[in-house]
């Protein structure tokens, strides 16, 4: 009697203790935020769909680019491809989480169950779905207006499109973890301008003046592009080079990140 | 017959779950920080009773965020231990994160976000939150509105971080500042929901520099200054140390304070700030002290500019004890 009495009163008088949601949930509910953060911001869409698209169209459509063999969208599509994916890492996470930063949002963040692995995952998934959207959307005005057809190495590409969004989604977090909101914004836009102008996505770097092609050739940007652009044209060589200066970048950019970034 | 049976049942299990229940929710033993080699807490020691409301107060700058922002598991103490729910703040941060609920001074809400859409998120985080829609209402928000957290106003953020420190079911609440920013209105609300909470057993440690918070909502009350603890107790023994009289009165600075420390049941005089002086006595001396004190202002031709009788408040208390006013 006693314990049957016993386990009435302590199962009211004791609540289950407050619980974290499994994890893999936890990352499903920020990843939904991600998601609606992106949709509302936009300046995201702008950035990271509508200027590639633009710059894609325009260029491909003027016939201005002095491209030496092949026809233009062969050369165009992976220099903008690159540059969407920096767009998506570099500018728009980068910019969104230094923000997120200075709002005290990471901070407030730190005092729930989520873990930060679980917030990496959710914003690196939300990124990637964005970067599916972009390739889908770039790849299809090539393939339904310009004639592009995919010839080169489809998983190569993919490795370098992995590697040039860790890269660059790196990049913007190191800004976002240790400049102010205002000069990160600042410097990221900087940076996305030059490597429009020195990245070899649209101007070929063989037209630029010698010292600043070849100051261009070491930078994750042109290396990222050249790769891009060898793993998506017939019979070209393998990119060791540039594939190599990328990886260099991505470690390099990777290490300062961890070690530089500051939740508050 | 049966119901006794029962009753005692329950309160051997009260007794089974003592050991739990008897233990401290928060000890914080001779911890000290310091920034840039200044130190910001030194040597503070203290402990919360689970189901306390626990008020830390002090000027800004006194030490009260480092120490909650420690117990929440942000930093870590140069010196000293502690301890929260029995767990390390940083090392048993994944077990202590589902218990506590938080309300930082800054809000941290997404900008961009509806009030509903931030607290459904956080809702996500938790095995068993509870439901969005009433804990919106509850602090006082339109569940359905429209408007994102970057337009709501001071008042509004700071009660939808309140319900985004609610709705995982804390066991132990950390208010840093809960009410800054809120109309009287909205205080007052706010106030209510603290007290429903104790009800229900949850522990609080709240900071505020507001006198009348402290004396209303907590249990208990610790005064920090600079680092340090300078006073521990309820609100009522804070404040009648003195036997609750204080007379607090306004005329020229400069008088001579032991004269009036000399006048019959006065028991402590003081100038507070130029021209601002506080008498302390017993309450039963106080109507012949008035008499007294106007007596002896009358014969040295000083008049007088204000005169308050009273009960010792906290903030008298916090003057007092700092040698300060309360800063803001």
């Amino acid at each position: 009697m006693t314990t049957i009495a016993n386990t009435g009163q302590s199962g009211r008088a004791q609540p289950q203790p407050a619980q974290a949601a499994p994890f893999l949930r936890q990352v499903g509910a920020q990843f939904k935020a991600e998601l609606l953060l992106t949709s509302r911001r936009g300046e995201n869409i702008l950035v990271t769909l509508i200027l590639p698209v633009i710059l894609l169209v325009f260029f491909a459509s003027l016939k201005i680019i002095p491209v030496s063999a092949g026809s233009v969208i062969n050369f165009l599509l992976p220099g903008i491809l690159a540059l969407a994916i920096m767009a998506s890492g570099m500018v728009h996470l980068g910019i969104s989480t230094a923000y997120e930063r200075y709002y005290g949002v990471l901070k407030r963040l730190g005092a729930t169950p989520l873990p930060r692995s679980g917030l990496i995952a959710a914003k690196i998934v939300a990124v990637l779905l964005l970067e599916v959207l972009q390739v889908v959307l770039l790849v299809g005005i090539a393939l339904l207006f310009y004639g592009w057809r995919p010839v080169g190495s489809p998983g190569l590409a993919i490795l370098v499109l992995a590697l040039g969004t860790i890269t660059f989604a790196a990049l913007g977090l190191a800004m976002a973890g240790s400049l102010r909101a205002e000069t990160t914004l600042a410097v990221a836009n900087g940076l996305y301008l030059l490597f429009l102008l020195i990245g070899g996505g649209i101007l070929p770097l063989d037209h630029l003046p010698a010292p600043l092609a070849a100051l261009a050739q070491y930078l994750p940007a042109a290396a990222f592009t050249q790769s891009l652009q060898a793993a998506l044209t017939a019979g070209a060589p393998f990119p060791g080079a540039a594939l190599l200066t990328l990886l260099v970048w991505m470690i390099l950019i990777l290490a300062v990140a961890i070690r530089t970034f500051r939740w508050e | 017959m049966m119901s006794a049976h029962a009753q005692t049942a329950g309160r051997m299990v009260d007794l089974a779950a003592l050991p739990e229940g008897a233990e401290a929710a928060i000890v914080v033993d001779r911890f000290c920080k310091s920034y840039n080699g200044r130190r910001v807490v030194d040597e503070l020691s203290f402990s919360v009773r689970r189901g306390e409301v626990f008020a830390l107060l002090g000027p800004n700058g006194a030490g009260k965020t480092t120490t909650v922002e420690t117990l929440e598991g942000y930093r870590r103490p140069d010196g000293g231990s502690v301890r929260v729910l029995g767990l390390d703040p940083i090392r048993d941060a994944a077990r202590l994160k589902p218990l506590i609920g938080v309300m930082l001074q800054q809000d941290g809400l997404y900008p961009m976000l509806r009030p509903r859409e931030v607290l459904r998120l956080f809702a996500g985080y938790y095995r068993q939150p509870q439901p969005i829609d009433q804990l919106l209402e509850r602090v006082g928000i339109d569940p359905g509105t429209k408007t994102i957290c970057r337009r709501l106003s001071g008042g509004q953020k700071r009660r939808l971080a309140l319900a985004l420190a609610l709705v995982g079911n804390p066991q132990l609440l950390f208010l840093d500042e809960p009410t800054a920013g809120m109309d009287p209105q909205a205080r007052l609300a706010t106030w209510e929901i603290i007290r429903d909470l104790k009800a229900q057993g949850v522990t609080i440690l709240l900071t505020t520099h507001l006198m009348d918070e402290a004396e209303r909502l907590a249990d208990r009350v610790a005064i920090i200054d600079h680092g340090r603890l300078i006073a521990l107790d309820t609100p009522d023994r804070l404040t009648g140390v003195d036997s609750a009289t204080v007379v607090r009165f306004v005329a020229p600075a400069g008088l001579d304070s032991r004269a009036l420390a000399a006048l019959p049941g006065v028991q402590r005089a003081e100038e507070v700030r130029p021209g601002s002086y506080l008498l302390e006595t017993a309450p039963q001396s106080m109507p012949a002290v008035l008499a007294d004190l106007t007596a002896w202002l009358r014969d040295r031709g000083i008049t007088l500019t204000e005169l308050r009788v009273g009960h010792g408040s906290l903030e008298e208390l916090f003057l007092r004890l700092t040698g300060s006013e309360m800063r803001e």
